[in-house]
């Protein structure tokens, strides 16, 4: 396969960017995209131009680090999938490619394809946690979870923060990374505690990280890797205005400081 | 209250609460609207209970009132926020789910905002209606729509406006409460589907009606033979 990519090259954190094409030859359909991108960049070294930065870790769908716009779409054309995971079976000899980095006012950008995520590490500061008396680990069963519960955590829990629910969505906003996060522990017994006042707190930082607010498009679902719903958009939501109405003792702060 | 309203979230509910209000309120608006199929009298009648029950009228009015500011003051603010979190675009953007109704609720509503100031010194004030009859708003509607046939595209108009507003707004608000039942797609909303569409053809049957001839002059002697 023989493909045009046009990419998005910015040497550093203020300098101006620009969509720069390249050709890519010899692309096998049974190539990941970043193995694709790695081919690539072997060519730019190869001539001594700077190879197309991107953020990568696992290449198995695990760790949240890779994510690009491909051709308008978070991590690509395939549902439900990272673009580690996105082969090039996707694709039709002689596609152009537009890929650009994340683009958020949150998540500047570094280096061509990086963008700094680290907004979405302040939230979890911020109350993505649950205060528990450390020592040995408890005994198996002591705290029983039913099995929906679990279940709903887990469906949570799948978030691997890669952001691609911000990028997609046209007001740039985090509440699907930040309900993920908030739902994940608010279905299990140990979240209970600090549920509403984590609400209030994550909320807070969320908003004091100069993301947008939720419309609704539903555009962050479908781009979810990991096939989060916007219902734990709603969770949060309710988990907000409980905490509103019914916590009263706790002081919120904003930011983590 | 004040950390509530700070809050993105916050204004979102204080947008949902008011958008249910206000969605509720058109529902009996479109109702009573109706009426006027009935003839003159019923819908006389309704407008002579409201205007001599000021109980109901005023309060009324008031929540109206309050809601329409509350919810065009978060709607701005919130905007603006969102267009700053997206202040660059991508070269190429394809939205996958976004429909027509929730791209366009923006830009849309600043219209809306416009046609209520519109129908309401056109039916409520009169002043933009020539040969207003205070506490008959019967012959006001078959006089509107017939004299002033530019209106009465408006109206048709803006209800698909005022459908697409609901269809997304309805089912939004209900998400942002927390109240909704888990769905796979975001598309599927059957309730706010019925809704929408009952009150985009409910409020679109009163100028149809009249231009159409369905609803009629009340000296009309073709009318009042049915009638009685």
């Amino acid at each position: 396969m023989r493909l045009t990519l046009r990419v998005w090259r910015q040497p550093a954190p203020n300098a101006e960017g620009r969509l720069v094409t390249y050709t890519a030859d010899d692309v096998t359909p049974d190539m990941s995209f970043l193995e694709m991108l790695d081919v690539v960049n072997e060519g730019l070294t190869e001539k001594g131009e700077s190879p197309i930065a991107f953020d990568h870790d696992c290449r198995e769908g695990i760790c949240g680090s890779c994510g690009m716009m491909i051709n308008g779409v978070a991590h690509g054309p395939m549902k439900a999938t990272t673009t580690c995971q996105l082969h090039m079976r996707s694709f039709k000899d002689g596609d152009t490619l537009t890929i650009e980095p994340w683009r958020a006012a949150a998540f500047p950008v570094i280096r061509d394809l990086c963008v700094d995520r680290s907004a979405f590490d302040r939230i979890i500061q911020a109350g993505g946690y649950v205060s528990v008396a450390t020592g040995n680990a408890p005994d198996g069963n002591t705290l029983p979870v039913a099995k929906g519960d679990a279940e709903a955590a887990m469906d949570a829990a799948a978030c691997i923060g890669c952001g691609a629910c911000v990028a997609a969505c046209p007001n740039g906003s985090a509440s699907l990374f930040t309900a993920a996060k908030l739902s994940h522990l608010s279905h299990l017994p140990q979240g209970q505690p600090e549920r509403y006042r984590r609400a209030l707190m994550m909320v807070a930082q969320m908003d004091e990280e100069s993301f947008g607010n939720c419309t609704w498009f539903g555009e962050c679902q479908e781009a979810c890797p990991k096939d989060v719903s916007i219902d734990e958009i709603a969770r949060m939501n309710r988990d907000f205005w409980m905490a509103s109405l019914f916590e009263r003792d706790e002081k919120v702060s904003t930011g983590t400081g | 209250m004040a950390l509530f309203w700070a809050s993105t979230v916050g204004k979102k509910l204080v947008m949902a609460v008011t958008g249910l209000l206000m969605a509720g309120f058109l529902v009996t608006h479109m109702t009573a609207n109706l009426l006027a199929y009935l003839g003159p009298d019923e819908i006389n009648a309704y407008s002579r209970f409201l205007h001599t029950t000021p109980e109901v009228l005023w309060p009324a009015r008031l929540v109206l009132l309050a809601s329409v500011v509350l919810h065009a003051v978060s709607a701005y603010q919130l905007s603006r926020t969102s267009a700053r979190a997206r202040s660059e675009d991508y070269a190429v953007h394809r939205l996958q789910v976004a429909t027509i109704a929730s791209r366009t609720i923006r830009w849309f509503s600043v219209l809306l905002a416009l046609f209520i100031v519109i129908h309401l010194l056109h039916f409520t004030s009169g002043t933009l209606l020539p040969g207003f009859l205070e506490g008959n708003p019967y012959a006001n509607i078959v006089t509107g729509f017939q004299t002033q046939r530019g209106m009465a595209v408006f109206y048709l108009a803006m209800m698909v406006v005022v459908g697409l507003h609901v269809y997304h707004g309805a089912w939004s608000s209900i998400r942002t409460l927390g109240l909704s039942r888990p769905k796979a797609h975001p598309l599927v909303r059957p309730i706010a589907t019925i809704v929408a569409i009952a009150l985009w053809l409910g409020f679109s049957a009163v100028p149809v009606g009249v231009l159409t001839g369905a609803i009629r002059p009340a000296g009309d002697t073709t009318y009042t033979a049915h009638a009685r």
